[in-house]
C-alpha cells in the first residue's frame, strides 16, 4: 500500500531548504517475508534512525531486539534503558546532539512515556514513538491486540499540545508509516507517535520494500546564519524555527518551561501566548500535508466504513465482500489519526446514507466521526474489546443489515 | 576576588533575565561559580560542553550560563545526558541535579548511570530539603527533622548519596561542601577529567525551607555547621567512631578504572560489522553475536 496516495503533495513545496534526498532507481523489487515490528525497523533505517532507546515489552520488543543487532552495523547506538521513562529521555537527548531517534514500547510502557513527551513538545524535539497497543487498562493483555490508547495518544501527556498520530493497519504500511513520522518529526519539529496493534506487529506476510534510493527522506533544518544571529525559537513562516543541534556552535537553552523566543523561561503573557500558538499553527498550517487518509470504492458509496490499523483490511475486505452482494459500500482509512482528518472525513459523511466505525475500544475515533458529522449522516459503531481483532465476517454483516 | 568575579562573568548570558531564582545566601551560585573555573582551567570551549539540569532550585543552574544548557524533566536529567553522550561522545556532558531530583524521583536513572559508567559527571547539590517547592523532606532529609510534611519531625533515614554512588559503581567519587569552595573546585575538576561517570555530591543549605524549621539559622550559622560537621576523609581513618558521630567525610570516596560504555559499545559496533574476529569476543571468552 501506498500511503496518502491522494493527499500528499511533492514534499518540496512544503519547506524551503528542506534536504530531500531521492534518487529513483531501476530494480529487481525482492520479496521479503516480515513482521510488522520488523517492518518498523526498516522504515526506521530508511528514515534515518540511528538512535534507539527502549525498555522490553510485549509485544513491542522484536523492534528493540532487531535495532540492537542492526544499528550497530550502520554506526548507529542502540541502548536498552532502566525504563520507559529513561528510555524517551535518552532518545530526545539523541536527538537533541543531532541524530534521528526513536523508542517503542506498548500500552504502560506509553502510559510511562507521556511526561517526557509533553518535553519533547515543548521544546520542539523530533522523534518517533511506536506505540503497538495491546489490550489495557493497566497490565491488561499483554498478546492480544487493541485500539485502546488512541485518545491517550492524543492527550497523554498533560496540558494543551499538538500532536502527530499515524495508524498502520500492514506489514508493508508498518515501513511507509514509519519513514513518514521520521519525516514529519523532522519537518515540523515534533515528536510523532506511530500506532500499531499486536496483530500488524505480530502478522508475518510477503512485502516488497522499496529501495533505499526511492524513499523520501526529510532532514531537519538546521540553522546556517551566524551563531550571534540565531534565535532558537524565533517564528516564521512556516513555524518551524531552524535546529540547533548541540555542539554544533548554536549555544542555547532548552526547557520543558514555557519560553521566550530565545529558549529562557518566561511567565509573560505577551510571549507565553505566541509561544503556544506557533507550536499550534506550525501543525494546523500544515494540516493539508499532515492529514493522510487512503480511499477504497468510496466514490459512489452509500455505506461508509471509516477504520484504521489492523481493523481497516477488515474493513476492506467486508466493503469488497458487500460489493459483490450489490452494496455499494466503501472504506475510508484513516493513516494519520492526529489531527483528525476531518477535511476528508466531513465531505464524505455528507454524502453517506451511513458511517460505520469499527474499533477495538469502545468508541475513540466514532467519537470523532460524530463530532464533525454534526448530524449530517447516521454514524454507527462497530467495538470489539474481548482481545480479539474485529473480523470481516463482523463488518460484512453489520454492512448487510444496514443496507 | 575581582580576577574570580572577571572569569564567572566570562561565562554568564547577559542576555538572560537576570536577576536569578535562588534566595540570597543560597549555595547554589558557589557550586556554579566552582564548575565555570573547573571548566575554565581545564580549557574546554563553551561548544564543547553540555550542561543539563534536572528540576528544582538547581535545575535552574544551566540557563544562566553560555553553554549547551538543557533543563529536563525532574528526576530524568542523567537519562536525557545518556542520549547526548551516546549521540555525540566528543561532548562534555555535565549534569547538575538535586538530592530529591537524584536521589528520589531520579534514583532509579541514577543508579544505572553509575553502573552502566557512561563518561558523564554528576553534580548534586545536597541541601536535604525539597526547597522550591516549599520545604517538603527529601531522602536526605535527616531522621527527626522537620519538613512541612514531616511537621511532627521526620522518621524516615537518609540516604548517603556518595556512598550510594560508589556502591552503585561510579568510578570516580567525591563529597565537597560549598563552606570548602576551594576542595570543591578540584573534585568538579577532578570529575570532569575522570573518564566514566563521576559523582560530586556538595553539602548545601537551604536556610529558607531547611534552616529555618530546623533552627539552624543564617546561612553564615548553616555553613558555619558544614564547616564543622566536614572531617577529610584522609583522617577518618585516624578518628574514633564517637569521634565521627554526626560528622560527614568529605574528600574523594572512590576513584577507579573500569570500561567506559561507549569505548565498549564501539566494541559492539565492530562486532556487528565483523563477527569473526572481535576484540568484545576475546574480552567475553565467546562468540559476541550467536548465529
Amino acid at each position: 500500500m501506498r500511503i496518502g496516495r491522494e493527499t500528499s503533495r511533492p514534499s518540496n513545496e512544503s519547506g524551503r531548504g528542506l534536504r530531500i534526498r531521492a534518487m529513483p532507481r531501476e530494480r529487481k523489487p525482492q520479496a521479503r517475508l516480515l513482521q510488522g515490528n520488523e517492518a518498523i525497523v526498516e522504515g526506521a533505517l530508511a528514515a534515518g534512525c540511528r538512535f534507539f532507546a527502549g525498555y522490553p515489552i510485549t509485544p513491542a520488543s522484536e523492534i528493540s531486539e532487531i535495532l540492537a543487532y542492526r544499528l550497530p552495523q550502520v554506526g548507529g547506538t542502540f541502548i536498552q534503558m532502566e525504563d520507559e521513562i529513561a528510555s524517551l529521555g535518552a532518545v530526545i537527548g539523541a536527538s537533541l546532539a543531532g541524530a534521528k531517534a526513536m523508542t517503542a514500547t506498548s500500552g504502560p510502557g506509553f502510559s510511562l512515556m507521556q511526561e517526557n513527551l509533553g518535553f519533547a513538545c515543548v521544546a520542539e524535539v523530533p522523534c518517533v514513538m511506536v506505540n503497538v497497543m495491546r489490550g489495557g487498562p493497566s497490565t491488561g493483555l499483554p498478546t492480544n491486540p487493541s485500539q485502546g490508547d488512541v485518545m491517550q495518544s492524543r492527550w497523554g501527556t498533560h496540558g494543551d499540545h499538538p500532536i502527530i498520530v499515524l495508524a498502520s493497519s500492514s506489514v508493508r504500511d508498518s515501513f511507509d508509516i514509519t519513514v513518514k513520522a521520521f519525516n514529519f518529526s523532522e519537518r515540523y519539529r515534533t515528536p510523532v507517535i506511530v500506532l500499531t496493534d499486536e496483530v500488524v506487529a505480530h502478522t508475518r506476510e510477503k512485502v516488497f520494500l522499496p529501495d533505499p534510493g526511492e524513499i523520501e527522506v526529510v532532514d531537519r533544518i538546521k540553522p546556517t546564519m551566524p551563531p550571534e544571529w540565531y534565535i532558537p525559537y524565533e517564528d516564521n513562516s512556516r513555524g518551524v524555527p531552524p535546529m540547533g543541534i548541540f555542539g554544533d556552535g548554536y549555544r542555547y537553552h532548552v526547557t520543558g518551561l514555557v519560553h521566550d523566543v530565545r529558549g529562557f523561561p518566561t511567565s509573560r503573557a505577551d510571549e507565553i501566548e505566541p509561544f503556544l500558538n506557533r507550536l499550534f499553527r506550525k501543525i494546523s498550517q500544515h494540516f493539508h500535508a499532515i492529514q493522510l487518509v487512503e480511499r477504497h470504492l468510496t466514490e459512489d458509496a452509500e455505506l461508509l466504513v471509516i477504520a484504521y490499523g489492523s481493523v481497516a483490511r477488515s474493513a476492506k475486505r467486508a466493503v469488497a465482500d458487500a460489493r459483490t452482494q450489490g452494496i455499494k459500500a466503501g472504506l475510508l482509512q484513516l493513516i494519520t489519526l492526529w489531527p483528525f482528518p476531518r477535511q476528508h472525513v466531513e465531505p464524505l459523511l455528507r454524502r453517506v446514507r451511513l458511517a460505520l466505525v469499527p474499533e477495538m475500544n469502545m468508541g475513540q475515533i466514532s467519537r470523532e466521526v460524530k463530532r464533525v458529522n454534526e448530524g449530517a449522516t447516521r454514524v454507527s459503531t462497530l467495538n470489539r474489546i474481548d482481545g480479539h481483532v474485529i473480523t470481516p465476517r463482523q463488518i460484512y454483516q453489520r454492512l448487510i443489515k444496514e443496507s | 576576588m575581582q580576577e574570580i568575579t572577571k572569569l564567572v562573568h566570562k561565562y554568564l548570558r547577559h542576555d538572560k533575565k537576570f536577576p536569578h531564582v535562588w534566595c540570597p545566601g543560597c549555595g547554589n551560585g558557589i557550586v556554579l561559580g566552582a564548575l565555570i573555573r573547573a571548566i575554565d582551567r581545564l580549557g574546554f570551549s563553551k561548544d564543547e560542553v553540555v550542561l543539563v539540569s534536572g528540576i528544582g532550585c538547581s535545575g535552574r543552574l544551566p540557563v544562566y550560563v553560555d553553554f549547551n544548557t538543557l533543563h529536563t524533566t525532574h528526576g530524568r536529567a542523567l537519562t536525557f545526558a545518556t542520549g547526548i553522550k551516546l549521540a555525540k561522545p566528543g561532548l562534555t556532558v555535565i549534569v547538575i541535579m538535586g538530592d530529591g531530583d537524584a536521589t528520589a524521583i531520579g534514583g532509579n536513572h541514577f543508579i544505572h548511570a553509575a553502573r552502566r559508567n557512561l563518561d558523564l559527571t554528576a553534580i548534586i547539590i545536597n541541601n536535604s530539603i525539597y526547597g522550591m517547592t516549599g520545604g517538603q523532606y527529601s531522602p536526605t532529609t535527616p531522621y527527626g527533622a522537620k519538613a512541612t510534611t514531616a511537621p511532627y519531625r521526620n522518621i524516615e533515614h537518609a540516604f548517603s548519596i556518595a556512598e550510594l554512588a560508589v556502591t552503585a559503581g561510579a568510578v570516580f567519587v567525591g563529597r565537597g561542601t560549598v563552606y570548602h569552595a576551594g576542595l570543591l573546585d578540584q573534585l568538579i575538576e577532578k570529575a570532569i577529567v575522570k573518564r566514566g561517570f563521576g559523582v560530586v555530591e556538595v553539602i548545601s543549605h537551604c536556610h529558607t525551607q531547611f534552616g529555618r524549621r530546623n533552627e539552624m539559622g543564617s546561612p553564615v550559622a548553616m555553613m558555619r555547621w558544614q564547616k564543622e560537621h566536614a572531617v577529610r576523609i584522609e583522617q577518618t581513618a585516624t578518628m574514633s567512631s564517637k569521634e565521627l558521630k554526626d560528622k560527614f567525610s568529605i574528600g574523594v570516596l572512590a576513584d577507579r578504572e573500569l570500561p567506559i560504555y561507549t569505548d565498549e559499545y564501539d566494541l559492539v559496533r565492530h562486532a556487528a560489522k565483523d563477527k569473526a574476529h572481535t576484540e568484545l569476543a576475546k574480552r567475553t571468552g565467546q562468540n559476541a553475536v550467536d548465529e
